[in-house]
């Protein structure tokens, strides 16, 4: 089934792989194809808006480049916008300090937080606004808490707005159909044994579906077949005398960067047979190349998206 | 002033590292634990909220828990004959282990306990609730240093949605007890007259919750509040540890833009908020050598004119010239490719600028740390009197 076809995508993995600018680029990328899409940073770190180079986000979306919409999470905003919706409440007059007693109770009582993170991306999802919800959501450690909270707060609360409320988005994050979980990871050590834990823990823990998992940053294969042996005979006296005669005293560091990327290659690619032996060979992997580039921001962000467009096959 | 991180490990009790996810905290932590016990020697703690079963591997301790256990000194390599001066411990943080000890300590009785344990929203709150992972965290550490056993005590923090929730959790947790709306919450349940201002909260909670909810949580909070004395005064002496004078921060980061990012504003906020930042640890730097001006001019001639060092080359018995070109393109263009990100660190670098008087690169290790060999490799590249640039 198409990524891109789905509903509501979450996206996390362990800090520091690049999740953000992967939800970014799916994002840019399903606008592209000319999808109305909502991207949503959950952590509201302020990581969004660099990769995207929009200014800062806000609870109330905006457009931020054709067929994007960016938003921030903002657990209070999306509490109120509960209220007004479902409780017809004289608003302005009560809503102060009934904001500030909820936020009370967010802080100290289990799922409220998440609920309200959660419940605002399926509500977009439900009203239909959007082909696509992106979500940026927590890094490895939370998403499992932010992904069973409904179902917690389903199996805590028997009645009331709440349980109604539950059980549609429920529906929601159980359909493989409409949502899914990507995880973003790099070919290193500790990525990948948090994406395998993650992957069992997503399946075990919660209804959400997972849809794929990207391995960003691949470093290229520097020699084909046969090739390293002939490097390794550029390194005897009488080839670097050659070779420092031809391109200057600097040839020493160039074979010494060319050793480092071979290493870090065979090191990556021992991580990746990890990835691909533990984890659900139906779950689809996307490779994303190391960028060797100069800039953070929206260029590299549509770098991404393209190497994404090839992976997709489109 | 310290101004190595050798010296600033003698003068301290407790090292917090801490850093956006992903830069290498937990190892930092292990490496520096590791080179104050073989080096200053004493009793050294390296106390891990991350369950990293890698670490437990690379200390050769097999699993780690939430009590301390010592690392065998067999797990050290021998260097020039010399065996570890101190004694190297390691613990790692059980958040649901440690909440539970906490309540059993200052619950009033034991029944009060077991019915705070037993209760559903409890299991939810230790386990899910977010921010109680940062709280327990500093409250084991405070648990740990304050019971004197240790002489030199190195915790990396929770991977957190912001790196400062950690600091801040103590101070949270007073509040939370001393708060206005706790009491207002609790208030229907202890006597069965709601107060009139927590009245319009009622009438919404009722209806967004549903009464039974409600009253599970105000049964729960009612229950919780019973330990408010403890816990507020023992949130207020943790918070005192945090800022203490033998206590102090170090800042991993990597060079890439988001995390360096993360960690100015760490540094920053950490001085404003009068917490002693101690250095700065700049993780996976690539090495100067790519940003060398001759190596680039080489790589670029090698990529252009392969062909031609190619047949050169021949005379030397490099083999095919076909395959050799293609390696020649190939080995100048990695270089060029590489010389662009470690550029890019460079700058990165730059504007961090002066952040601290410490200052440690750490090179871009081939391999993955796997042993406390390998941890002591790392210990080494912090240690250093003088600023390392990889």
């Amino acid at each position: 089934m198409d990524l891109l076809d789905r509903k509501l995508l979450f996206i996390t993995g362990k800090g520091g792989v690049g999740k953000t600018t992967v939800a970014a680029s799916l994002a840019l990328l399903a606008a592209e194809r000319g999808k109305r899409t909502l991207v949503c940073e959950v952590d509201a770190k302020g990581d969004l808006p660099s990769v995207l180079e929009t200014g800062p986000t806000t609870f109330k979306e905006r457009e931020v480049q054709p067929g994007l919409f960016a938003m921030a999470m903002d657990t209070e905003e999306s509490l109120r916008e509960y209220l007004a919706l479902n409780l017809k409440l004289p608003l302005m007059t009560r809503l102060g300090p009934l904001a500030r007693m909820f936020e009370f109770v967010a802080t100290a009582a289990p799922g409220v937080r998440e609920i309200l993170t959660v419940g605002k991306l399926a509500y977009e999802v439900r009203r239909g606004h959007y082909d696509l919800v992106v979500a940026d959501a927590p890094a490895t450690g939370h998403v499992v808490g932010q992904l069973a909270a409904p179902q917690a707060i389903n199996e805590l609360v028997r009645v009331g707005l709440i349980r109604q409320q539950t059980s549609w988005m429920l529906d929601i994050l159980s359909d493989p159909v409409r949502t899914g979980l990507v995880i973003v990871a790099t070919p290193e050590e500790m990525p990948v044994h948090e994406t395998v834990e993650l992957a069992a823990r997503i399946k075990a823990e919660t209804i959400v579906d997972l849809a794929a998992i990207v391995v960003n940053r691949v470093l290229p294969e520097l020699f084909g077949r046969g090739e390293e042996a002939v490097f390794e005979t550029l390194d005897d006296p009488a080839s670097v005398a050659v070779l420092t005669d031809a391109a200057g005293p600097g040839v020493g560091p160039v074979l010494e960067a060319a050793r480092l990327a071979v290493t870090l290659r065979r090191t990556r690619a021992a991580h990746l047979d990890t990835l691909r032996r533990e984890v659900d060979p139906a779950v689809p992997l996307l490779y994303l190349p190391y960028l060797f580039a100069r800039s953070h921001g929206l260029r590299s962000t549509r770098q991404v998206a393209d190497a994404l467009a090839a992976e997709l096959g489109y | 002033m310290a101004s190595s991180l050798e010296q600033l490990l003698a003068a301290k009790e407790i090292v917090v590292s801490c850093g956006s996810g992903g830069v290498g905290k937990t190892t930092t932590a292990a490496a520096l634990a590791a080179m104050a016990a073989m080096r200053h020697g004493g009793k050294v703690l390296v106390l891990t909220v991350d369950p990293a079963r890698r670490l437990a591997d690379a200390l050769g301790v097999g699993a780690i828990g939430n009590e301390a256990v010592r690392v065998p000194s067999r797990s050290f390599p021998v260097v020039d004959g010399r065996r570890p001066r101190g004694e190297l411990w390691a613990a790692m943080l059980d958040t649901k282990a440690s909440w539970d000890d906490l309540v059993t300590r200052h619950a009033p009785d034991k029944r009060t306990a077991r019915r705070i344990l037993d209760n559903a929203l409890y299991e939810n709150i230790t386990g899910r609730f977010v921010q109680s992972h940062e709280y327990i965290a500093v409250e084991r550490l405070y648990d740990l240093h304050s019971d004197g056993r240790f002489d030199l005590i190195v915790v990396d923090t929770p991977p957190s949605r912001d790196a400062l929730d950690f600091l801040a959790a103590p101070e949270r947790m007073a509040d939370f007890f001393s708060s206005r709306f706790l009491r207002l919450l609790t208030a229907p349940y202890r006597s069965s007259v709601a107060g009139f201002a927590s009245k319009p909260f009622f009438t919404v909670a009722d209806r967004v919750l549903g009464s039974q909810f409600l009253h599970d949580i105000t049964e729960f909070f009612s229950l919780f509040q019973t330990m408010a004395p403890g816990f507020v005064e023992r949130a207020k002496a943790v918070g005192r540890l945090l800022r203490d004078n033998r206590t102090t921060y170090v800042v991993v980061s990597t060079l890439e833009a988001s995390p360096l990012h993360e960690a100015g504003f760490l540094v920053d906020s950490l001085r404003g908020k009068g917490f002693h930042l101690g250095a700065v640890v700049l993780n996976k730097v690539l090495p100067a050598y790519l940003l060398d001006e001759q190596a680039g001019t080489a790589a670029a001639t090698m990529a252009r004119d392969a062909e031609a060092i190619a047949g050169r080359l021949a005379a030397t018995g490099a083999g095919d010239a076909a395959q050799v070109t293609r390696v020649l393109t190939e080995v100048g263009e990695s270089f060029l490719r590489f010389q662009v990100v470690a550029q890019r660190e460079a700058e990165h670098r730059a504007e961090l600028g002066v952040a601290s008087d410490v200052v440690a690169a750490v090179p871009y290790f081939e391999t993955d740390i796997a042993d406390m060999a390998g941890l002591l490799r790392l210990g080494e590249q912090l240690w250093g009197p003088q600023e390392r640039t990889g």
